[in-house]
């Protein structure tokens, strides 16, 4: 009889089996460094970038970008989507607006906001805003109108004013889509700083992705993206963070995948 | 059809419906929910509606607790025709109605902070209720821990908390098993008899609605009628053998038989 091995071991050994796979695989055809690098490369000049911190930097620029667009980008989409939610005009005169650029792809903005914006911090917050907003704005409208008529009418009946039905249902009721929203928004703000920062920038993980890519440094470029992934997963965990907590009544909760609309690609 | 008799004392009416019409839509689409509806309900009286599906006695309980306008005729509650949601009415719906981000406590002091009744002053009371219904130790427990007969429990200490002067009940226990709905007759029979509200209880169960009521008002289906209005004088408090009883099967009979007559009449 043999002992079940932990599934997480399991997991882990897959892991390391690819990396191995992979290292073989590069060094038995010598595949050029600039093509494919070998993982034993990429993990070297990760480890050069942290020890002589100039990772640090540029990470802390990325993050705080990615951090103020979201911000930015959310404050926006909250309030024109309860603006478009609960008036049916707002929405009339804004619908071909909001149709125009959920359709088009955000991110070929991108080149004009660095003309507008210039080379700094502006134009990654704009652009890490810009393409944020629509997940959220979309999911706060489709929350807030998702009240249960019995609810409304129970409201009704107790002499609610529109207000209290706003702040006692609406909005409570929205928040299990809102905050799948910001889960969206989080993720495509970091999106729409990285790519205002390969078309200009001076600082930040996507302008050393552009440089290494000029020295054709593909291990230095992979190193990069490596903190990408975990910068990625670093803001997706805060917002679950704050969600659980807030929304610990929600069945949907108990399921790792949130059911109402995960929004469009940016 | 019988001629419904006329409450003796003209003061004493809580509820007068006057020739009371309601049609959905216009023109040849129009629907007649209800026709020349003529009841009146005394204070401290329970009156049971009973009716097949269709028969608009929803729409009757809408109208009464001024969720809809009707098309025609008058619902005056204490000599005031009502127009609109008051803050003495108490609804209770057929599903429960609770928000799953409200405890017990909190969903039952809906009515109390929707109409600033102060919750330092009504949580007693709250509390109180609660204890009524056999729910004490579960007032920080949230609506999902809660099985379907306590969940309209809680409903019935939200429809009470504010002492509305009517109770307005749309089959309230229509969703419960059998076992657990002859239990809530028997706990809303004990909470009548202590409380007096007057109350108005739609059912399609004509064994329910006899249990219950001091008359129960028969209706026909589509276009809604009276077809009957039927006192039951049985001593209270009634226990639920009283079900196996001739009397009361002569009631019942009586109401299956208005009802077959009135489908003839269509």
């Amino acid at each position: 009889m043999t002992r079940e091995i932990p599934s997480f071991v399991l997991r882990l050994l897959l892991i390391l089996a690819t990396l191995a796979v992979w290292e073989v695989f590069v060094w038995l055809f010598s595949v050029p460094k600039f093509i494919l690098p070998m993982p034993s490369d990429i993990f070297t000049a990760l480890y050069r970038g942290i020890a002589t911190a100039l990772y640090f930097s540029h990470f802390g620029v990325t993050l705080l970008e990615t951090l103020l667009g979201f911000a930015l980008g959310s404050t926006l989409a909250f309030s024109l989507g309860i603006a478009v939610a609960l008036s049916r005009r707002t929405e009339y005169f804004l619908y071909p607006f909001i149709v125009m650029f959920q359709s088009m792809p955000k991110v070929a903005l991108a080149p004009l906001i660095i003309v507008w914006f210039g080379l700094g911090l502006t134009s990654k917050i704009v652009s890490a805003a810009l393409v944020a907003f629509f997940p959220l704005m979309v999911n706060t409208i489709v929350g807030l109108r998702s009240a249960e008529e019995d609810r409304v009418n129970l409201m009704r009946s107790l002499a609610a004013t529109r207000g209290q039905i706003f702040w006692m249902l609406r909005l409570p009721n929205a928040l299990p889509y809102i905050f799948a929203g910001l889960e969206i928004a989080m993720i495509f703000a970091l999106i729409g700083a990285i790519v205002a920062e390969l078309i200009g920038s001076e600082s930040g993980l996507g302008m050393l992705i552009t440089s290494m890519s000029f020295t054709m440094d593909v291990a230095g470029q992979f190193s990069v993206l490596l903190i990408l992934a975990m910068l990625g997963l670093l803001l997706n965990s805060l917002v679950t963070v704050v969600r659980r907590r807030v929304l610990f009544w929600d069945p949907s909760q108990k399921l790792d995948t949130m059911t109402p609309n995960r929004g469009e690609a940016p | 059809m019988r001629a419904v008799a006329a409450a003796p004392d003209i003061a004493r009416d809580m509820i007068a419906v006057r020739r009371l019409s309601k049609r959905y839509g216009s023109g040849a689409d129009a629907v007649d929910a209800l026709r020349d509806i003529d009841f009146t309900v005394s204070d401290g009286e329970f009156m049971s509606i009973v009716g097949p599906s269709g028969c608009g006695k929803s729409t009757l309980l809408k109208i009464l607790a001024g969720l809809m306008p009707a098309s025609d005729g008058t619902a005056l509650l204490n000599d005031v025709p009502i127009t609109g949601p008051r803050k003495d009415i108490g609804v209770v719906f057929q599903s429960p109605v609770l928000f799953p981000w409200r405890d017990v406590l909190g969903n039952v002091l809906l009515p109390v902070d929707v109409q600033r009744l102060g919750r330092e002053r009504m949580t007693a009371r709250a509390l109180e209720l609660i204890a009524l219904v056999g729910l004490s130790g579960f007032e920080h427990r949230y609506p999902w821990e809660l099985s379907g007969g306590m969940q309209q429990r809680v409903a019935l200490v939200r429809a009470l908390i504010h002492d509305p002067a009517l109770l307005l009940m749309d089959e309230p226990f229509g969703a419960l098993d059998a076992l657990t709905r002859e239990a809530m007759n028997v706990e809303l029979q004990r909470i009548w008899l202590e409380r007096r509200k007057t109350v108005l209880f739609v059912t399609h169960s004509t064994s329910e609605a006899v249990f219950l009521a001091d008359r129960v008002l028969v209706m026909t289906p589509r276009p809604g009628r009276i077809a009957d209005l039927l006192p039951i004088d049985f001593p209270r408090p009634r226990s639920i053998d009283i079900m196996t009883t001739e009397a009361f099967g002569a009631h019942v009979r009586r109401i299956r038989a208005d009802l077959n007559t009135g489908r003839g009449i269509e």
